[in-house]
């Protein structure tokens, strides 16, 4: 029972013998880019929606994405709600277990092997169809800002949809009239003649053995009634009293806590462990070897790791022992050198003819680098395991739980099947609760202690043991034409992830080179808020900044100048312009910088307003006008705005990362330094709904940050900041006021 | 044995006199929404009250307060329901992740406990100590004045139960 639509598939059952249950599974070739790489067969599907309602008329949706404090689960609700014409009381969610059923079975295994942690309402519903559509792929991942306008856009409205129309179908069959003649309001079902109403449920388990629609038509935006407004977050009550579980909250029978060193320079490992004085101290359970990591399993989480500091260890040589920051600088250098000279690179974007193609009056060329950057999530990495026999349980918050319960079970060679997981709420995911090393480590642990364990990091271990965003180096090299209008725009960088678009410009430059070369380091990658986005934005948006100026052009006209295929970022940016007041002079000391980065769906135009006095930098107001397509909940868009912009904001100006004898520097917060309220500026968000293809919401915010921010210190000091962060600099107020477009 | 009075109620600990107090509440009293942020005092998510004084529990070695008050994150909130600064959070939908928002709740309370309509620079001093990786310093400083503006009915600093 179920039907393709041009999306994905729908499929429709009834549990027990009361509630109707709808399921969407997303087809591929619609997936978002950066997860392209992780699907490998035509016929695999991505995530999953469902809905259930039943006898009460109680209606709850199951979300295949985890919460971090986005506050996806509650706008992938509304979008659900919102098709169905719920009413919005009567709406409830749950996240979506991890099964194969909500990431690429349609169904999982798990359903029809009875496994408890499948929430009971799925069962009854299993349809064979399903599990012969696809192969595993173990992907459930909650990042590259994909919630909602994927999840949401081709699964949760199409599965309120599609039950809406079933809904109205059978009730058109039961009261003999045409479908057209009915209506539905707020989980009614109503006559429109007669105002004869009753309420879904009354429906549901005969529209439940309906063929479900192929194409359930979706509202217009005029149409919306829970979509587009600010529904309060369902979890946010129970992050205001103190019970809101996370992961390191989690307590089991028996359980004991470990502490944990891993080898300091990456790829290291123990040649010897003096454990002696470590299991003298009360409380000490067992010395755990990992091979490349040591931990304590004690009583109790202080006793573990007061004596894990007292372990000796000896680390074997490796061959990165020497590598410092200014060497991976130095071999990025080195790379782009050779790959100037050679002309071997990678291409990512061929325009025109760069080189010669065109009359260069002028060539402006400038180097950027970004320094490697933690994710500092407020939670340090933790996870519960408990290994008994060959099956294991996990309990942790994290963005990918089906991924960590495939990884736990390839890593104790278990079988997936006797893994099972736990997922909680993430204390910042950011990227990094997308690697399942913390879990792994537990697990493994666990099976040595003979215990459950819970292990919890050190803030120094999660600043050291990170996957980093990359340090990268970047070059620029342009050509203006006698007008000063940008005619060619060659950019070199090394290392390169996702999205493939992030380092290409929207500006109308008509000759566009855009290239790379591998330099690879020991140090490990992984994905930061808004990925490559985070770097090419401040690299692209300072370098056109630094063409604006050398054209003597004012940065926003600069931009606004080529800009005429975008009609979208162009309204962003005259928006973010006209809120900023961008053609207000601001004084002395201070100024503006723009910055325009459209990211995972989402164009987001930013000014940010800097006082510089005495050499420090002060931000005091930052403005965006964003672009989401359409904002499901405009709260919740605003929100991540917010927080894009301080975690951008942080990394301008303090974040770094730096190696020193192949090992992280920095450890707490006294190192790795964070923004705090004193120095936090008033945000202002501006939204526009064009309606275009709906974006991300969690990540956009990030990218045009960094570049709005150096920018506004050129304009207010007329100090270039090429290499981040801002904090390596010394700034001079003075020097250059009567140059100062902005102000 | 230390005893230490939690929320009004008195406990006793046998524990090392030197474990910070943090993890005696977490893992001794199961008191949870006290949170490790950096076991440093560098972060403020451990942020609990000693005798209605905001203290960094995970620097704070339990026999330190051995016979005094200690007010949680739990003990804030009484039958009458949340205290003011929690509803303010809620109305203000302030947590995102929500994992450093019982120490930023706990700096917020002493500070409206001692000074009820705090200047905005007194504000930022106060919630100073109190990082928020998901970036909400505008959105708590809202709450924080949401709580000061209103009357002394909106704000009372009985709703704290304990603390004698």
């Amino acid at each position: 029972m179920g039907k393709w639509t041009r999306r994905g598939f729908i499929t429709a059952g009834v549990i027990g013998s009361s509630a109707l249950v709808i399921g969407v599974a997303i087809r591929p070739g619609h997936r978002v880019a950066e997860l392209t790489g992780s699907v490998a067969d035509e016929g695999e599907t991505l995530v999953n929606a469902w809905v259930k309602i039943d006898t009460q008329n109680q209606i709850t949706a199951i979300v295949p994405h985890s919460e971090m404090g986005q506050g996806a689960q509650t706008a992938l609700t509304q979008m659900l709600a919102d098709e169905l014409d719920a009413c919005w009381e009567d709406v409830s969610f749950i996240e979506a277990p991890a099964e194969d059923g909500f990431a690429n079975y349609a169904l999982g295994k798990g359903f029809i092997l009875g496994d408890t942690e499948v929430p009971a309402i799925l069962m009854g519903s299993v349809d064979g169809l399903f599990l012969q559509l696809t192969k595993a792929f173990h992907l459930q991942i909650t990042g590259g800002s994909s919630s909602i306008r994927a999840t949401g856009v081709y699964g949760m409205r199409v599965a309120g949809a599609a039950a809406r129309e079933m809904l109205l179908a059978e009730a058109a069959l039961t009261w003999q009239v045409p479908v057209d003649a009915l209506q539905t309001k707020e989980g009614k079902i109503i006559h429109k003649a007669t105002g004869k109403q009753a309420a879904f449920s009354e429906f549901a388990v005969q529209a439940g053995r309906r063929e479900p629609p192929a194409k359930p038509k979706l509202k217009a935006i005029t149409e919306f009634s829970i979509m587009g407004q600010s529904k309060p977050r369902h979890d946010i009550p129970a992050k205001v009293d103190g019970s809101a579980a996370f992961g390191i909250d989690v307590v089991v029978d028996g359980m004991k806590y470990a502490a944990i060193t891993a080898a300091p320079v990456f790829g290291g490992s123990i040649i010897r462990l003096d454990t002696a004085k470590a299991e003298s101290i009360p409380g000490v359970l067992k010395v755990v070897d990992l091979g490349n990591a040591v931990a304590v399993v004690a009583e109790g989480y202080w006793q573990a790791k007061t004596a894990l500091a007292s372990i000796d260890v000896t680390w074997g040589k490796t061959a990165n022992d020497d590598v410092d920051s200014e060497a991976i600088f130095a071999q990025f250098q080195r790379d782009i050198n050779a790959a100037k000279e050679t002309g071997e690179s990678h291409e990512d974007l061929i325009i025109g003819d760069p080189v010669r193609g065109a009359e260069q009056w002028r060539v402006v060329e400038r180097q950027y680098t970004v320094p490697y950057l933690a994710h500092a999530c407020m939670e340090p990495m933790n996870a519960v395991a408990s290994v008994v026999g060959d099956s294991c349980e996990i309990w942790t918050g994290s963005q990918n739980p089906l991924g960590f319960r495939y990884d736990v079970a390839a890593a104790l060679d278990l079988d997936p099947e006797n893994v099972s997981f736990h997922n909680y709420f993430m204390g910042g995911g950011f990227g990094r609760r997308s690697v399942s090393d913390v879990a792994v480590q537990a697990a493994q642990i666990s099976r040595q202690a003979g215990l459950p364990v819970k292990l919890i990091w050190s803030r120094e271990e999660d600043t050291r043991q990170d996957y980093y965003r990359p340090a990268v180096m970047s070059e620029f090299r342009a050509g203006l034409d006698q007008d000063n209008r940008p005619v060619s725009w060659e950019n070199i960088y090394v290392d390169k992830h996702d999205p493939a678009e992030a380092p290409h410009i929207p500006y109308a430059i008509a000759n566009q080179k855009i290239h790379f070369v591998d330099s690879p380091t020991h140090v490990p990658f992984g994905p930061w808020r808004s990925v490559d986005h985070s770097q090419h934005g401040f690299f692209t948006e300072s370098f056109v900044d630094e063409l604006a100026y050398e054209a003597a052009q004012d940065p926003y006209q600069f931009r606004r100048d080529m800009l005429g295929g975008h009609p979208r970022l162009l309204a962003a940016l005259d928006l973010v312009a006209e809120k900023s007041q961008w053609n207000v002079p601001i004084g002395k000391g201070r100024g503006r910088g723009i910055a325009l980065q459209e990211s995972f769906g989402t164009v987001v135009a930013e000014v940010v307003e800097v006082t510089v006095q005495e050499g420090q930098v002060k931000v005091d107001r930052v403005v965006i006008a964003v672009d989401p397509g359409f904002a499901v909940s405009p709260d919740g868009l605003k929100a991540q705005m917010e927080s894009g912009v301080v975690y951008g904001l942080t990394a301008a100006l303090y974040g770094e990362v730096s190696l020193h004898r192949g090992r992280v520097t920095q450890g707490n917060f006294d190192t790795y330094n964070m923004l705090r309220m004193p120095h936090a500026p008033v945000i202002e968000t501006h939204i526009i709904s064009s309606d275009a293809n709906w974006g991300g919401a969690g990540e956009p915010g990030v990218p045009g940050t960094a570049p709005a921010l150096t920018n506004a210190i050129y304009a207010a000091t007329g100090t270039r900041v090429r290499d981040l962060p801002v904090s390596k600099y010394e700034f001079d107020v003075e020097f250059r006021e009567e140059n100062n477009l902005s102000s | 044995m230390i005893t230490v009075t939690v929320n009004g109620r008195s406990q006793h600990f046998d524990v090392a006199p030197d474990t910070p107090l943090l993890w005696v509440l977490r893992e001794n009293l199961a008191l949870t929404g006290t949170k490790f942020g950096c076991g440093a005092g560098q972060c403020g998510a451990c942020t609990v009250h000693l005798n209605g004084v905001p203290i960094r529990s995970c620097m704070t070695p339990i026999q330190v307060v051995d016979q005094m008050q200690i007010t949680t994150i739990e003990g804030i909130s009484n039958d009458q329901g949340l205290h003011p600064v929690q509803q303010a959070w809620i109305d203000h939908q302030v947590p995102q992740c929500g994992y450093c928002q019982s120490g930023q709740i706990m700096s917020a309370v002493a500070l409206l406990d001692k000074n009820n309509h705090p200047s905005d620079e007194e504000i930022d001093r106060a919630m100073a100590g109190n990082i928020c990786r998901c970036g909400m310093y505008g959105r708590i400083k809202a709450a924080i004045k949401r709580v000061s503006d209103g009357d002394q009915k909106f704000y009372d600093a009985s709703g704290e139960v304990n603390n004698g």
